[in-house]
């Protein structure tokens, strides 16, 4: 571990302030910062520990949403009732996530900010354009099963790894940001996160010296929700694919159908053509694979992680049948 | 006073069932168990040493070459550092079991990425592992470098190999055939405490706390590396926290930290991280098998076909023996078995959790499930019809043959239904269930052994012996022995193991521990019987000891007289273990789902039955069994090694991205002991135990996948992806 100066922030304030030193990070929950501290995957100098500036609560908004403090925890957020009553998929999703250890430390904000678990990334002795940028990419042409499909780049095929953002995304929730000046901005969570394009280091829209605050939920709505994780093993392993799905029908046909993907791209992906391609017309095969064929529009695997597309597909027609199963 | 005992004939007159005290073969709760549950009982690394300085290994960033020059000086500058250790005796490799001599040193020779080459000692741990990161290495690398077993370079191993008859006619005159290929994926022994050392040395003599499975071989083999007598060096593991074959010899960081102590003359800790015992210590080799089989319209194997390919590195004997069982277990008079290996620069094959049988068993029982379907025979006639009345190749008696037995009781037990089978006859909403079964088996071993037992003055007894209890329930078995026949109960024997200075007993290994180390303990035992019974002028015979106490009422303390009485056992297994052929058997049932979707299997129940001779204690036996069909889960669905084909580095690394099994995977399990006496497999007529719950148990699984859905996939461990490209539409 790289030796590093700790200081305790007391104020939002305070830890803007640390965050914008050179070679800064801030610490909530730390269940995915001190693992790449160990492994010198992430090597700051400064270290600004966030775990008593408040941030976690959650509260009622003005109309009847949600928002869920940065440092609220995973298992805070998953248990509390109105997420269980209104937002059913956000529960499920981090309940899906990680052991209830982690969850038990882990935080909204930090969630949103843990980074890929690519092999190459977590291998300081191996390339890797996201750690080391110019490098190489590792898993082009190496062990990629865990990587991407969707909006990769020739520099980057990781995945984002989480599940409780892949709900968010669903259910369209927004990323209260506390720059550094003071003042806040929003960002929808289908925009926080980037595609690794030729700046594979920059995972979210996140500048030196921001932080998150909050999130925020939007009214809810009468659909039937699912969180659908694809995965190995049962529990404590990342998703091959994910699906989140908020859903409603009305007359037999599909009146909402929000859907997200996870374990596909470097970040939640989201297509705006797939609910607007189901919403409207009548529940039916054709009709899944019409929308596997948007999602997986442009999708290329790269050897070991081939099989993510033809799964996808699969995954999908399964949580629309018992999304329609159970909305009807 | 010692005494040996040779074992020639089977123990027909063993003396266990007529004792008294009744405590032998009892689910005694592990005596050690309290300590360990509240942190008390101390591993390896958790001495508290004063004055211990950190060491951490530097490792290799080539895949083979050599090392040009380390940079000392760019370690040394940073805050803690006390020395870059750069020696040649240091090890690169761990030693494979029973090796008895110290493996590959030069480190400035690589031969795999990740090998270890240098220790860099520091006042803290994470000085010490900041410092290792940033220690300047320069290279020469070589380019040629094979990671990938080719079996253009693989070479036979003879003594594996038999050729009897003619198995290419024999296959084309069957009534039914199979001609299949599977692949295995290499696996990590995955064991939760990492290797761990401490080394203290005071000019003289050198002790070293560490997590190792077999201080009787460890002791040669640091004395070896070091360059050190034996009788200058004490080996101490009392607990291991689990070894599953990764433990066997000694490894790099016990050397590392003995030799750092010796030039500092200051006690040093090595610890390896996850990431290094994953990448540095053994992996078990992937295979590629083909199987044939060859029976007549009943159903008997007329042809016995299994080849396999295995890889290690160079300078290695170790080939992961994978035809072990395949040897015995089904006749056939046309048979043909050969073991290939290749050499490439991967990390160290060598023993993790049942050698050989793990992986051999999972694939032979899958194509004999393969050879039923086509034989519109019922899985378990099949193996029922094939069981071979003596060893089919040599024509060795079996010192036992439990097989039918567990079939039988393992079948009722788990309410298998005999009628046809059909993929795909039953499903629950995305989920198709389906039930498979496989045989298990597994060679029995049994080891040289001695141990010291003390019938001490005041009535208790002490057992001392450098044998390892690594998790499986060691100390408590000896308690159980050596109160059965002393007259005490469990916890009136104080068991101390796991010093170098205490008899040598077996180690732990190859299930051989409990046949091994228990008989030596009878034979000790059988020894102050003697001697008691010379005492009250009877014969050992007609003496009953219980509750402390003889026959007579005359309490043991009296017996004694005040004296200690001190006898050691030695036990040595002879011709019998030329004259049988001994191994354990058993089988499997499981019932999984496998999801149409997404190619996701999940175990709903399994169950295995085994007969392994006597059993020393029914609640650890029972925890054995539990965990080898726990590691069957694993191998049969998640657990897989992957490495980068260019470099050949080990790509998953540590237990988040290598998938053991969780709780969630591991479902309500059954276990069907067939009690026993295996009169020629040890003294105490018991077998081993470990690792036959996971020699057989994937197969289950994956003829269970194949009856839920249709999809016989022929690579393991069958992942969803694996299993959505072999599922029918």
């Amino acid at each position: 571990m790289r030796p590093f100066q700790y200081q305790r922030a007391h104020s939002i304030s305070d830890a803007s302030a640390i965050a914008a030193l050179p070679e800064a990070m801030l610490i909530a929950g730390g269940t995915n910062l001190l693992d790449m501290m160990k492994l010198q995957v992430a090597t700051p100098s400064q270290l600004g520990d966030i775990g008593r500036i408040g941030l976690d609560g959650i509260q009622d908004t003005s109309d009847r949403g949600l928002r869920i403090g940065a440092l609220a925890t995973n298992t805070a957020t998953a248990v509390h009732p109105r997420v269980r009553a209104d937002y059913p998929v956000l529960a499920r999703a981090i309940l899906a996530g990680a052991t209830q250890q982690l969850r038990n430390k882990a935080t909204t904000g930090g969630n949103l900010c843990q980074r890929t678990r690519c092999y190459y990334f977590m291998n300081v002795d191996q390339p890797c354009n996201k750690r080391d940028p110019g490098s190489g990419c590792g898993a082009i042409g190496g062990v990629n099963k865990l990587h991407a499909v969707l909006g990769t780049s020739d520099q980057c095929i990781a995945t984002y790894p989480g599940d409780m953002a892949v709900a968010l995304t669903a259910l369209g929730a927004k990323v209260v940001i506390a720059k550094s000046d003071g003042a806040e901005r929003t960002v929808p969570v289908r925009d926080f996160h980037l595609l690794p394009g030729d700046t594979p280091w920059r995972d979210n829209v996140l500048d030196q010296g921001e932080l998150i605050v909050a999130v925020t939920l939007p009214p809810p709505v009468a659909a039937t929700q699912l969180y659908r994780k694809v995965r190995e093993r049962s529990s404590y392993a990342f998703a091959l694919v994910s699906i989140a799905a908020v859903i409603a029908i009305d007359d037999g046909k599909f009146a909402r159908a929000d859907l997200a993907f996870g374990g596909l791209a470097h970040k939640p992906w989201h297509d705006p053509r797939i609910g607007e391609l189901l919403v409207g017309a009548a529940p039916s095969p054709a009709l899944y694979d019409q929308a596997a064929d948007l999602l997986l529009e442009g999708a290329e695997g790269h050897g070991d992680n081939d099989f993510k597309i033809p799964l996808a597909r699969r995954t999908l027609h399964a949580v629309l049948a018992e999304a329609v199963e159970k909305a009807a | 006073m010692s005494v040996h005992v040779k074992q020639d004939k089977p123990a027909t007159d063993n003396r266990l069932d007529t004792m008294r005290q009744g405590v032998i073969g009892k689910p005694v709760s592990r005596i050690e168990g309290l300590a360990k549950v509240t942190g008390t009982a101390p591993y390896a690394a958790e001495y508290p040493v004063e004055g211990c300085v950190e060491g951490v290994l530097v490792t290799a960033t080539i895949t083979r070459g050599t090392i040009v020059r380390i940079d000392a000086e760019s370690a040394l500058a940073m805050p803690g550092v006390i020395a870059v250790i750069d020696d040649e005796r240091l090890t690169t490799r761990p030693a494979q079991g029973t090796a008895n001599e110290a493996p590959q040193q030069k480190p400035r020779t690589i031969c795999y990425w990740g090998q270890p080459i240098a220790l860099v000692v520091a006042e803290s741990f994470e000085q010490a592992r900041d410092a290792a990161r940033h220690l300047v290495v320069e290279y020469k690398p070589d380019e040629a470098a094979p990671v990938e077993a080719d079996p253009s370079i693989a070479e036979e191993q003879e003594d594996e190999t038999v050729r009897e008859g003619n198995l290419d006619k024999a296959m084309s005159d069957a009534a039914f055939a199979v001609d299949v290929t599977y692949t295995t994926k290499g696996h990590a022994s995955a064991a939760m405490e990492p290797h761990a050392a401490i080394a203290q040395w005071d000019g003289e003599r050198l002790t070293v706390h560490a997590s190792l499975q077999m201080l009787n071989y460890n002791i040669t083999e640091l004395s070896d590396a070091l360059d050190l007598p034996e009788d200058r060096i004490r080996l101490i593991s009392r607990y291991v926290g689990g070894g599953f074959g990764s433990k066997l010899g000694i490894s790099e960081e016990a050397v590392a930290a003995s030799i750092a102590a010796m030039q500092l003359e200051r006690p040093v800790r090595v610890v390896m991280s996850r990431q290094q015992v994953f990448q540095s210590i053994m992996r078990r080799s992937e295979t590629t098998q083909r199987l044939r089989l060859a029976c007549d319209a009943d159903g008997r194997l007329t042809g016995f076909g299994h080849e396999a390919l295995v890889s290690n590195l160079p300078g290695e004997e170790f080939a992961e023996p994978v035809l072990q069982s395949s040897h015995f277990l089904y006749p056939g008079e046309h048979r043909e078995l050969v073991l290939k290996l290749a050499r490439i620069h991967r990390m160290t094959a060598g023993s993790v959790r049942a050698p050989g049988e793990a992986v051999g068993m999972p694939t032979l029982e899958a194509a004999m499930d393969v050879l039923a379907e086509r034989a519109g025979i019922d899985p378990v006639e099949l193996r029922l019809r094939n069981i071979p009345d003596k060893d089919p190749e040599q024509g060795l008696p079996f010192s036992s043959h439990k097989l039918a037995e567990c079939l039988r009781q393992g079948a009722e037990a788990f309410g298998w239904d005999s009628a046809p089978r059909r993929p795909r006859l039953r499903r629950e909403g995305e989920w198709w269930i389906g039930t498979g079964m496989a045989s298990a088996a597994r060679v029995h071993n049994v080891a040289e052994a001695r141990a010291r037992v003390t019938l001490k003055a005041d009535g208790t007894a002490l057992v001392e012996t450098d044998m390892t209890d690594i998790g499986t329930g060691t100390y408590t078995i000896v308690a159980q022995i050596a109160g059965e026949m002393l007259g005490l109960r469990p916890d009136q024997v104080l068991v101390d193991l796991g010093d170098s200075n205490h008899p040598r007993g077996p180690g732990s290994g190859g299930s051989w521990g409990a046949p091994s180390i228990g008989s030596a303990v009878y034979v000790a035992c059988m020894a102050i019987r003697e001697a008691l019974a010379d005492t009250l002028g009877i014969d050992e015979t007609a003496l009953v000891l219980a509750d402390a106490k003889a026959g007579n009422g005359t309490p043991l303390t009296e017996l004694l007289g005040g004296k200690d009485l001190v006898r050691e056992g030695h036990y040595e297994p002879g011709k019998i273990t030329d004259d049988y052929l001994a191994s354990g058997f058993g089988a499997f049932f499981a019932e999984v789902r496998v999801n149409h979707y997404t190619g996701e299997t999940r175990v709903n129940r399994m169950l295995g039955a085994f007969g392994f001779g006597r059993v020393l204690n029914a609640k650890t036996a029972r925890s054995q069994c539990l965990g080898g069909i726990t590691w069957s889960i694993g191998m049969a669905l998640t657990e897989a090694l992957e490495f980068d084909p260019r470099d050949g580095h080990l790509v998953n690394r540590d237990l988040a991205e290598y998938h053991v099994p969780v709780h969630r995977d591991v479902p309500d399990l059954d276990v069907v002991l067939v009690e026993e006496r295996d009169a020629a497999a040890s003294i105490i007529q018991a077998k081993g135990i470990g690792e036959l719950g996971m020699c057989g148990g994937a197969a289950a699984i994956a003829n269970a996948i194949y009856n839920a859905c249709g999809a016989r996939v022929f690579d393991y461990p069958m992942t969803p992806d694996r299993v959505l490209a072999a599922m029918p539409d």
